[in-house]
Formats: C-alpha cells, sequence, structure tokens
C-alpha cells in the first residue's frame, strides 16, 4: 500500500504549489503529482521566462535611444542564445526555488502522470510503473497548453507555439503571430523590438480586444508606429510550410485574401484545459469544452476532488490561479470566512512595449450595465517623471459608477503599468470609492501620480493636464 | 517551578463553569492527558485534561463550585521535588499557564486551523459595547443613499467587514436584529449614540443601597430596551364605559355556584372581561394579530393574549392561548393559575413565549391611563387605567357613568393607524356590550 495524505495536488504549476503550501501550513499532509518541473508553465514555459526575454529586448530598444540620455557607442549587437541563454537561467532558478519551498514545508513531490483512481485514490504513472496513492483530497490543477485549430498545428520547427517561441535557434527576420492577446503581443513585440519583421493577425477588429477599446487602438497606434504590422478582423486560412519559411494564406472580413511568406509562425490563438488522461469522466466529474466547471470554491461536485486554475473557468491567470489554490486549501482545512474570487478584481498585464494592464470592465461593459458613469483619463506626457524617464507614450483610465464612486475599471497602458495597476487593484479589492482615492497623497515624482489624476479627471478635477 | 491550573473555557463563549468533579486528588502524579477534572457548563460536562506533567499541590477550588470565572486558578501543579508550600510564589506564573491552556482548549476547538488568522464567517457588525462597524467605503456609500442602518447589517467580508454585496441585499431601514442589540443596560451600542453614565458616578457613596441585578431584571432591561429602541412605537386612546359590564358581571358573578366551603367557582374581574373581548376583536381583525419578520408579516390563526402580571421582583407575561375559544370562566380560572405559577417562578417557557397580543393592567392601582412597551414578537399591547366614575354627556345631558381609559400601542411596521384604530372600535364594542360576544 502506497502512501495516503490529507490532500494530494495534481499539477506543480503556480496553482498548484501554492495549494500545496498553504495545505502544509495549515497541517495537512500534503503531496504534489508533477510529470515535467515544479513551477509549471508560469515559471518554466511561461509568465517567468518571457519576461526575462522582454527585459532584454528592453534593454535593446534603451540602447538605441543611447544619444537621446547622453551615451554614445555604436557597433551593438545581440546574441539571441545568450539571450534565450539567460531565460533559461531565470527559469530554473525559479523552479529550483519552488522544490526548496516543497522541502521546507515538508511536502512530498512525487514525480509522474496522475489520474483518478476511484474514491480518495489517485495512480501515479512514472516510467509505464503505476503506483497508488490515496488522499482524502485530491486538488486537480493540470492548466491548460496552447490552442491548435484544423489547418493551424504547430510542427516545433517552422510554426511554433509559445513553447518554440521561447527557445528559439535562430533569430527569425520575418514572423506571423496568430493571435493578439497577451501571449502573441508579448511575443510580437519581443521579436519585433529586436528587429524582426513582424505581422499580427487578429480575427477580432482590433489587438487585445480584451482591452478597453481606447487602451485597445492606442496600443495599436504604438505597435505599428514600431513597424509592426497589424492584420485586424483577419484569419488565416492556411499555412504552407517550405523548407525554411511559411507561407500564409490570409482572408479580411470582405473576403480579401492575401499571402505572405514569412520564417516563422507562432501560434497564440488562446488555451485549452489540459482535462485529459486525468480520469475525469469516470470520476463523473463535468467538463465544458476544455475547462472543468467547479464552484466558486473549487469544487468539482465529486466528493474530495477539487480544481483551480488554467484547468477551471478564465481569467486563465497565474495569480488567479495561485488565490484559488488558497481558496481551496483553506476550505478543505476547515477554515472559517473563506471568500470566493472574484474575477472582477483580477487583473490583467501584458508586458508588450508599451505595457497594458488593466482590472475591472471596459468603459464599453461598464455602459452596457446601464448604470451611470464617469469616466478619467490622464497621459504620460503630464506626468513629471514619464518625462525624466522619457516613457511620455501612455495613459491611464479609470471608470467609476458616477452614483456610488464605486471603482468599476481602470486601463493602463505606458511604461511599467503593470507595477501600478495593484494600487487600483487594492481600491477594488477594499472597495474604496472615488473619494478615498481622491484623498490619497501619492508620492511625488512618480508613475503613481498619474492614477490620482485619472482618479480626479473623473471629476474633472485632474491637476496637471 | 509550581504553576497554576486554571479554568478552562471548553467553548469559545465560555465565561464561567462549575467545577462539577475533581478526578484527581492533592498530591497525585500527573501527566500530559490526564483527565484532571469534569467542567459543567450551562450546555455541556466536559473533561479537563492536563498539558503539563507534575503533582497536584493544591486544590484551591473545591468540586462542585459554581460560577467559577475561566483562567481563575483552581489547582497548583508542582514540578519533581517541590512542596506544596511554593504554592503562594504560584501568581506570577499565571500568564505563562493560562498560555497553555489556552493553547490547548484552541487545540480542542479548531484542529488543524490556524486560529489566530481564521476571520469569523459572518460577525455581527456592531460591537455589544457600541464599537465602530467595520464596512468598506462602498458599502457606507450604498448604505447612506438606501437609507440602511449598518449597525443592522452582517458584514460578509474579510474579519466580518461590511461590503458592497451585504448592503445591496439589505433592504432600507433595516431594523438592527433583537441579538445585537444593545447589551448593556447603559444604552450603549447604537453608533453616534453616546451611552449613558454609570449612576454610580454621580451620587456620593454610601447614599444608596445596591441590588445587583438578577436574570429577570437583565431580561427586563435588555428585551424592553430593545424593543422600545427598535419597534416604531404608536399610540391611540378610547375611552370605554363598562356601565353595562359592571352590571353583567355582578349578575354572573352572583350566579357563581358555591362548593362545600361556601368559595364561589369563579370571580370575573373586569380584566377577565378585557381579555376576552381582546380575543374576540383580534378574530375580527387578524392583521392587528400578527408579528413583524424582516422579509414577512405573520398573521397568528389563534387569538393568544397575553396578561401581564407584576410580581415582587419583576413582571411577566403569561398568555391564554387560543382565547377566542374560551370561555369567561375558563379564562378567569386560567389567568389565576398563570399568575400563580409566575409568583412562584414555575412558568414554563411555552407558557409566557410567543401570543399575538397582551393586556396590561394598572387600574386596580387607580391608574388613569398609561402606555405599554409592546411585548415582542406581538405587535399591540392595550394600557387598561381605572374604570371609575366619570361624568359623561349622553344626549346633551351630564350624566355619571363608570369609564376606563384603554391605550394601545401599536408596531408601526405591522399595524398602520387606521388598522389599529378599527380594532379599538370594536374591542370598545365588545367592551360596552359584553352581550354582543355571543354574537
Amino acid at each position: 500500500m502506497a502512501d495516503s495524505y490529507d490532500v494530494i495536488v495534481v499539477g506543480g504549476g503556480p496553482g498548484g504549489y501554492v495549494c500545496a503550501i498553504r495545505c502544509a501550513q495549515l497541517g495537512l499532509k500534503t503531496a504534489v503529482v508533477e510529470r515535467d518541473r515544479m513551477g509549471g508553465i508560469c515559471l518554466n514555459w511561461g509568465c517567468i521566462p518571457t519576461k526575462a526575454l522582454l527585459r532584454s529586448s528592453e534593454i535593446w530598444h534603451l540602447m538605441h535611444r543611447l544619444d537621446e540620455y547622453g551615451f554614445s557607442a555604436d557597433n551593438f549587437k545581440f546574441d539571441i542564445e545568450k539571450i534565450v541563454k539567460r531565460s533559461r537561467a531565470v527559469s530554473k532558478q525559479l523552479s529550483d526555488g519552488v522544490s526548496f519551498l516543497m522541502k521546507k514545508h515538508k511536502i512530498t513531490v512525487i514525480l509522474g502522470e496522475a489520474k483518478l483512481a476511484g474514491k480518495g485514490k489517485l495512480s501515479v504513472t512514472k516510467d509505464s510503473k503505476a503506483i497508488d496513492y490515496t488522499a482524502k483530497n485530491i486538488v486537480l490543477a493540470t492548466g491548460a497548453r496552447a490552442r491548435t485549430m484544423p489547418g493551424l498545428e504547430p510542427d516545433g520547427k517552422l510554426i511554433w507555439t509559445y513553447r518554440e517561441a521561447m527557445v528559439p535557434t535562430m533569430f527569425p527576420k520575418s514572423l506571423l503571430v496568430v493571435g493578439s492577446g497577451a501571449i502573441g503581443i508579448e511575443f510580437a513585440s519581443f521579436y519585433r523590438t529586436l528587429g524582426a519583421e513582424v505581422t499580427v493577425v487578429e480575427i477580432l477588429d482590433r489587438v487585445m480586444p480584451v482591452e478597453d477599446e481606447e487602451i485597445s487602438a492606442m496600443a495599436a497606434k504604438a505597435f505599428t508606429k514600431q513597424g509592426m504590422k497589424l492584420k485586424l478582423g483577419t484569419q488565416v486560412t492556411a499555412l504552407k510550410k517550405g523548407t525554411d519559411n511559411v507561407t500564409c494564406s490570409l482572408k479580411d472580413k470582405a473576403g480579401k485574401t492575401e499571402d505572405i511568406t514569412v520564417d516563422r509562425v507562432i501560434l497564440a490563438m488562446g488555451i485549452v484545459g489540459n482535462v485529459e488522461n486525468i480520469g475525469l469522466e469516470a470520476a463523473g466529474i463535468k467538463v465544458d469544452r476544455t475547462h472543468i466547471v467547479a464552484g466558486k470554491y473549487g469544487e468539482t461536485g465529486v466528493d474530495g476532488v477539487w480544481a483551480i486554475g488554467d484547468l477551471v473557468g478564465g481569467p486563465w491567470l497565474a495569480h488567479k490561479a495561485m488565490h484559488e489554490g488558497v481558496i481551496v486549501a483553506e476550505k478543505i482545512a476547515g477554515v472559517k470566512g473563506v471568500h470566493p474570487l472574484n474575477t472582477a478584481n483580477v487583473a490583467g498585464c501584458t508586458y508588450c512595449w508599451p505595457q497594458v494592464a488593466s482590472v475591472g470592465m471596459t468603459e464599453a461593459k461598464a455602459k452596457e450595465t446601464g448604470r451611470k458613469i464617469k469616466v478619467g483619463k490622464f497621459p504620460f506626457i503630464g506626468n513629471g517623471k514619464a518625462i525624466a524617464l522619457g516613457e511620455v507614450e501612455g495613459m491611464i483610465k479609470t471608470v467609476f459608477d458616477a452614483t456610488t464612486g464605486e471603482l468599476l475599471g481602470a486601463h493602463m497602458i505606458g511604461a511599467e503599468v503593470t507595477e501600478l495597476i495593484q494600487g487600483y487593484v487594492i481600491a477594488k479589492t477594499g472597495e474604496l470609492t472615488d473619494a478615498e482615492l481622491s484623498h490619497t497623497i501619492f508620492p511625488h515624482p512618480t508613475l503613481s501620480e498619474m492614477m490620482h489624476e485619472a482618479v480626479l479627471a473623473a471629476d474633472g478635477a485632474a491637476l496637471h493636464i | 517551578m509550581a504553576t497554576n491550573i486554571l479554568m478552562p473555557a471548553l467553548s469559545p463563549t465560555m465565561e464561567e463553569g462549575k467545577l462539577a468533579k475533581w478526578l484527581v486528588k492533592e498530591g497525585d502524579i500527573v501527566k500530559s492527558g490526564t483527565i484532571l477534572a469534569e467542567i459543567e457548563t450551562d450546555k455541556a460536562t466536559m473533561e479537563f485534561e492536563a498539558v503539563d506533567e507534575g503533582k497536584i499541590g493544591k486544590i484551591l477550588v473545591a468540586e462542585g463550585s459554581e460560577g467559577v470565572k475561566v483562567n481563575s486558578p483552581i489547582a497548583v501543579l508542582l514540578e519533581e521535588g517541590e512542596s506544596a508550600d511554593a504554592a503562594p510564589a504560584v501568581k506570577k506564573d499565571i500568564p505563562a499557564a493560562m498560555k497553555d491552556i489556552g493553547d490547548a482548549v484552541k487545540k480542542e476547538v479548531a484542529p488543524k486551523v490556524d486560529a489566530a488568522k481564521a476571520a469569523p464567517a459572518a460577525a455581527p457588525a456592531a460591537k455589544a459595547d457600541g464599537g465602530r462597524v467595520f464596512a468598506s467605503p462602498l458599502a457606507k456609500r450604498i448604505a447612506a443613499d438606501k437609507g440602511i442602518d449598518l449597525s443592522g447589517v452582517s458584514g460578509t467580508g474579510p474579519r466580518g467587514r461590511i461590503v458592497k454585496s451585504d448592503v445591496e441585499n439589505a433592504k432600507p431601514g433595516a431594523a438592527r436584529p433583537a441579538a445585537a442589540a444593545p447589551a448593556s443596560a447603559g444604552g450603549g451600542g447604537i453608533p453616534g449614540v453616546a451611552p449613558l453614565p454609570d449612576a454610580r458616578l454621580l451620587y456620593p457613596a454610601g447614599s444608596y443601597e445596591e441590588t445587583p441585578h438578577d436574570n429577570m431584571r437583565k431580561a427586563i432591561a435588555k428585551r424592553l430596551t430593545s424593543a422600545k429602541t427598535l419597534i416604531p412605537h404608536y399610540y391611540l386612546t378610547v375611552d370605554c364605559n363598562l356601565d353595562a359590564l359592571m352590571a353583567v358581571r355582578e349578575k354572573m358573578n352572583a350566579a357563581a355556584p358555591k362548593g362545600k366551603d361556601k368559595v364561589p367557582a369563579y370571580k370575573l374581574s373586569v380584566n377577565d372581561f378585557i381579555m376576552k373581548a381582546s380575543a374576540m376583536a383580534l378574530m375580527k381583525h387578524p392583521d392587528v394579530n400578527a408579528s413583524w419578520t424582516d422579509t414577512a408579516i405573520l398573521r397568528h390563526k389563534d387569538a393568544d393574549v397575553g396578561v401581564a402580571v407584576a410580581l415582587d421582583f419583576g413582571l411577566i407575561t403569561p398568555i391564554i392561548f387560543k382565547a377566542q375559544t374560551k370561555g369567561l370562566v375558563e379564562i378567569s380560572n386560567e389567568v389565576k393559575t398563570l399568575a400563580g405559577l409566575a409568583k412562584e417562578k414555575k412558568l414554563k417557557p411555552n407558557q409566557y413565549e410567543g401570543g399575538g397580543f397582551s393586556v396590561s393592567n394598572l387600574g386596580m392601582y387607580g391608574i388613569k391611563n398609561f402606555t405599554s412597551i409592546i411585548n415582542p414578537p406581538q405587535s399591540c399591547i392595550i394600557a387598561v387605567g381605572a374604570g371609575e366614575e366619570r361624568p359623561v354627556v349622553k344626549n346633551g345631558k351630564i350624566e355619571i357613568s363608570t369609564v376606563m381609559t384603554v391605550t394601545m400601542s401599536a408596531d408601526h411596521r405591522v399595524v398602520d393607524g387606521g388598522t389599529g384604530a378599527k380594532f379599538l372600535q370594536t374591542l370598545k364594542q365588545f367592551i360596552e356590550e359584553p352581550a354582543s360576544m355571543l354574537l
């Protein structure tokens, strides 16, 4: 008989490992099953390594502005191999860090692929050998992978997903990115900044379609200025592979077709949940398309089985998965006063250049609810710190309920906005209104002053414009 | 070092308990887990285990002692080689010992949960002492817009904080639930209302005798403060001519059969007639025979009429259930029986809880007119004054009649003015023409 646990978490990504740590903190005997490396996609193939890549491209961008800042240098170049090596080292450091955290919290890490095997049972297969474990609670956190479509299948050589795009062995001269969500735009931005000819194809009529329309428009303008080609309202109908290039057939809304030949294609058409081969059907767990239908505390409807992260409903973000991990751990431990996750308070961040970050409702969504709203905006050009940094491109926008002063949404584009958005997230989580935000003293000179001004602007009271 | 063994808290709310039985005696060696004593709370008897090992040096609280405060020393635990004489030096160690036992209790109450961090699911919004209401700025703004009193809203946010969804679901003017009503007799507990000062501060010491509250006094204070604070009272007064009632009553009492000891089988009082008349009027006006809840009005199907009984040590309102089905004699005898039980403190809760209406009569003291405080969950109470001879104008002439003044206190949430007035009209009619009750 194999070991038995209070909780076994299936998947060592940000949702899974955080859940395991919280379980251990609450005194539960906990194990994590991971088939690859601790940290999941986020640490190994997602959030973290792409941030390392984008840091390199940011430095490259600044090097081209050396003169503006009073430097002169010439003959600088980049080495894609070194850039990738650094990115991998960052991933490894963090993945090792997670393994250390598992040890520190006395969490058993079981390597292999897990499958539900009856009530309170989990079978873990490693090298074709299966071992059964028993657990009072099983938390499924198997994550997600890139969506593919018929005719649009990655081959890992010419047609990439994020996985290959992250570890290029050569630098493509030209690139077609399918999809302008966060993943697609980050790669587009990385490769474009380093000099590749980048074309982004988006089936909807604007880039980053989940963002506020005004932010989308500003992003599109900035990307175009950088030389990125945006094909909006356009789909890829076929990919024809050559020896070292791909010919892409595009069709726009009006029915106009066009062929573009590029070195490489990156598919970023969204994600699908990893619902296969984990025994969901036999256990009677409901799956809607490729995601588990979970309750507000991660319940799957089957006693003792929980689900979190990308495997369940969106937004499919690491920080949302982590929070769900904590919720489920506390529910299992019987902690009182656990609150369900409120997706309206989950921010989204895209680390393209310029960065985009947002939380809550877009202006259009807020209007759709039928309430009276007020909107405040403030541009980077009006902020002292932004001018000193030489980052004058961008804007911060707030959307308030005009009656109650509730902050319904906040939308930002510009330098470092991914670090700023948390201020509005705290305000939303704490249910601060425009009044508290107006009365907050923001430190000068900081980019955060724009957050204050964008609040004041909603009442026509912005001071520096 | 000698440590004190402290009275444990066997539940989070326990303040004191009875030390029912010692299972160890002085000189016994105990180790962690040894059952030391049985502790009785108002709800249950539980075993109390030792957390540390040692020798019982001295038992400080004899078994059978009631009202032992939580965390007060009940015995002294000695380490090996120490003598019981170490006991006097023990006091310094109380905090350490308290912590140990506190931890043990915490483990007992909430296994595996980090008790310090675990937030209560739905803490009351206002502290009983009138402390601040924890609510998000947005919740406060919405509450102000909708006219919601936050002190009556329970919070579901972190650590019981009131958040947007709590006030969105609350109704305007939501009443503070009785449970959260001011507990202190000082009248604190309502935000913005200063508690009344302790009266002792205003009189020289020794100029008064102090009588500590007994449970009935505490209950009266708490209940009537809640009722008068939370229920929107209004008052209707009507005069009733008792000439006919007095005549009927005299005849009926004279006709009462006498037993062997020449004691009549009954002696109807004016109040018995008022009880009966109230029951009859309630059946005609079900809107008055009703109770308020936050979501609905409960209309009672029977006329369960309470009668306020003054006691030497307080007041209680036993109920004549289904009074509409009972005759005057039955009502009269039942009132006497219940009053007797009340005076001996023998009433059971099912004899005084509930009811749809109450009668409070101070006529026997010569009180002409007064107003009563509604006895929840009922909605109305009548205050009955003395029947006295008064000049009455009839057909342009002044005559003398026996007249009694009745003032009804009504809960406006349930009974509107017109409804209350119609009820009183019917009541007056039954009192003035007792024969109409036969119809």
